[in-house]
């Protein structure tokens, strides 16, 4: 039984690449295909959590959808891969379904648990936009498989890894890529840990200074409702909910927003949720649990300066 | 130019989610069903927004059953040429992929066009499978398209930032959040889509490679701890050492 975990290094090895290698550690031997320039010492990093042969194809000029499937179908190939495991983030969206319709696999994109063998073989994923968990069961041999980021928690596993250089002729892909307009940064949403987030409660987005400043204060990602993005007040890459990004942080702070049934839709998967709102009878707090009944333009401040007390006292 | 549109049904987004049958199956009582908010708003419209700058057909396809239907009318109201529904039951990914990949592999068309994902499943899977099985390429999460001749440019969302990609036709892409304003059908609208061609199509035969086995609602909250806003101090202590998420 042989698994295939594809990962995306830049310059450090990311906390989705752990996840998903803890996944595939989980399921046996785990081998990593990647591509790139990543110097050794970041590779191998990847041992800590139980990689242990870690294939890399160093000449990608364009590494487009086309021809990052290519890279995993060659190694599928070569290994006889059974799992093919990837992160459910901007990349594994265009990824995975590439590689499970050619391999004729089950692909299951977005699990949040191991599989369960002992029947037969089933993982829970996030369906109905987070208003609830199907158990999805793959029926063919090889499986193809995309983990939700900030589902499993990385473990240390350490074996001893080694690395080989993979070469393969990819053909070239014709999506090119012309401009990429980087977003600061922050850690995206999807797999933020802590995210500060704030609706049409803060009136106008000349007051989201109040908003960054507490996110800034915890090392949050800052998000939003669905019509604060849609009147232009802050980015669309911020829109939280059912038809926005769906998210599940450690932590959610929401102030000014009501708690609609469709934005409770993307954020109920957060662990702890705390809800700022002038309005006791606001929906939000059902989901809450921690709730301030008061106003955003007070609270936001006094919790960014207690935050500011809680770290200066770690130190 | 030939566009070809994705569509299928999903439950309003008000809907209360509820399961019967043991937890096998989706309770269907009371829900009223849209176009899935990704294909119509954003894929539909934009497909329809370029035909009428630059001539062309706009096609949509389905694969469902006759309780489709009403949600193709509307697709047709809003401004579609003609739809194709495969009649077919829509429970796995690939099987789905593979029935519009038969239709469409010999049809020709310019640009493929699905939603990010729908918001029933979730699976942001068919975009992907069909660009594979019509050996295309795939640009996933687009929020802007522009064409002009027969190559694109696109715009999406990747780690950290914002991509703008270039592509010649044909190619597939899933549609997400800018790429277009939503549309109300208008009454002339809504008339002309009933003498529009609905084409049901008979399924072809192939595996179906997963299925549901239950469904489960997440655990409910235990309730709110409600805080004094003056005690920000105390939220903070709990954040800490209650839940420990800082
Ligand atoms: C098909 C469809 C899809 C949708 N998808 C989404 C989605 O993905 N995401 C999403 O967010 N919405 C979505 N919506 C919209 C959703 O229904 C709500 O309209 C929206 O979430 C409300 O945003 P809000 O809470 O910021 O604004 P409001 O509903 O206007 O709420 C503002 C809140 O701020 C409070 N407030 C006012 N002043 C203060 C103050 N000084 N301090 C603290 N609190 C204050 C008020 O009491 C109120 O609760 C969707 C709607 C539809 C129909
Ligand atoms: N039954 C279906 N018939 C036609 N298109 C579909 C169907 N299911 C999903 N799609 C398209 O594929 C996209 C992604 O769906 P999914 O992979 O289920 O999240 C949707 O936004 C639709 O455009």
């Amino acid at each position: 039984m042989s698994v295939l975990v594809f990962v995306e290094i830049k310059n450090k090895l990311s906390k989705a690449a752990k996840e998903v290698i803890t996944y595939g550690k989980n399921l046996g031997e785990v081998n990593v295909v990647t591509y790139g320039n990543a110097n050794n010492e970041v590779l191998l990093e990847m041992g800590d959590y139980g990689a242990k042969n870690i294939l890399v194809y160093r000449k990608i000029n364009e590494p487009n959808d086309q021809v990052i499937s290519k890279l995993i179908l060659k190694a599928v190939d070569k290994l006889d891969a059974e799992f093919i495991l990837l992160s459910q983030d901007q990349t594994g969206k265009s990824i995975g379904p590439r590689v499970a319709a050619k391999l004729e696999a089950g692909h299951i994109s977005g699990a949040i648990s191991f599989p369960e063998v002992s029947d037969n073989f089933t993982v829970k994923t996030n369906v109905y936009s987070g208003k609830a968990i199907a158990y999805v069961c793959v029926h063919s041999d090889k499986k193809v498989i995309s983990i939700l980021p900030n589902s499993i928690q990385p473990v240390e596993n350490k074996v001893d890894a080694s690395i080989s250089e993979f070469e393969e002729d990819l053909g070239n892909g014709r999506i090119k890529t012309v401009d990429l307009k980087p977003l600061g940064d922050g850690i995206p949403l999807p797999e933020a840990e802590l995210v500060v987030s704030a609706g049409r409660g803060l009136k106008g987005p000349e007051n989201w200074g109040i908003v960054e400043d507490l996110a800034k204060s915890l090392g949050a990602t800052t998000a939003c409702s669905r019509p604060v993005a849609d009147i232009g007040w802050r980015p669309h890459h911020e829109h939280v909910g059912q038809t926005g990004v769906a998210i599940r942080p450690n932590l959610y702070i929401a102030a000014g927003i009501s708690g609609a049934i469709q934005h409770l839709a993307g954020v109920n998967g957060s662990k702890v949720i705390v809800v700022i709102n002038t309005d006791p009878e606001a929906p939000f707090f059902k989901a809450a649990d921690y709730g301030v009944v008061g106003d955003a333009f007070e609270v936001l401040p006094k919790l960014t300066s207690a935050i500011n007390n809680f770290k200066a006292s770690q130190r | 130019m030939k566009i070809l549109v994705c569509i299928s049904k999903v439950p309003d987004t008000t809907s209360k989610i509820n399961f019967v049958d043991n937890n096998t199956k989706f309770d269907e009582n009371g829900v009223q069903y849209i176009v899935n908010p990704y294909d119509e708003w954003y894929a539909l419209v934009r497909a329809l927004e370029l035909v009428e700058a630059s001539g062309g057909t706009v096609t949509t396809i389905t694969v469902g059953t006759s309780s489709d239907d009403p949600t193709i009318r509307k697709a047709l109201a809003i401004g579609a040429n003609d739809a194709v529904r495969i009649d077919g039951e829509p429970t796995d990914s690939f099987f789905v992929a593979k029935q519009i990949f038969e239709y469409a592999k010999n049809e020709n068309f310019d640009i493929v066009m699905t939603g990010k994902e729908t918001i029933n499943y979730n699976g942001a899977q068919i975009g992907g499978m069909l660009a594979e099985l019509l050996d295309m390429p795939f640009v996933s999460l687009a929020n802007k398209l522009d064409v002009s001749g027969t190559q694109a440019t696109l715009e999406r969302d990747v780690q950290g930032g914002i991509e703008v990609v270039e592509v010649d036709f044909p190619f597939v892409l899933s549609a997400s959040k800018g790429m277009a304003e939503q549309r109300i059908p208008n009454m002339r609208g809504i008339m002309a889509a009933r003498t529009k061609p609905l084409n049901v199509v008979a399924p072809t035969d192939h595996n179906k490679l997963t299925s549901v086995v239950k469904f489960e609602l997440p655990a409910p909250k235990t309730g709110c701890k409600y805080l004094d806003p003056e005690s920000m101090d105390e939220l903070v202590e709990l954040l800490h050492n209650e839940t420990k998420v800082i």
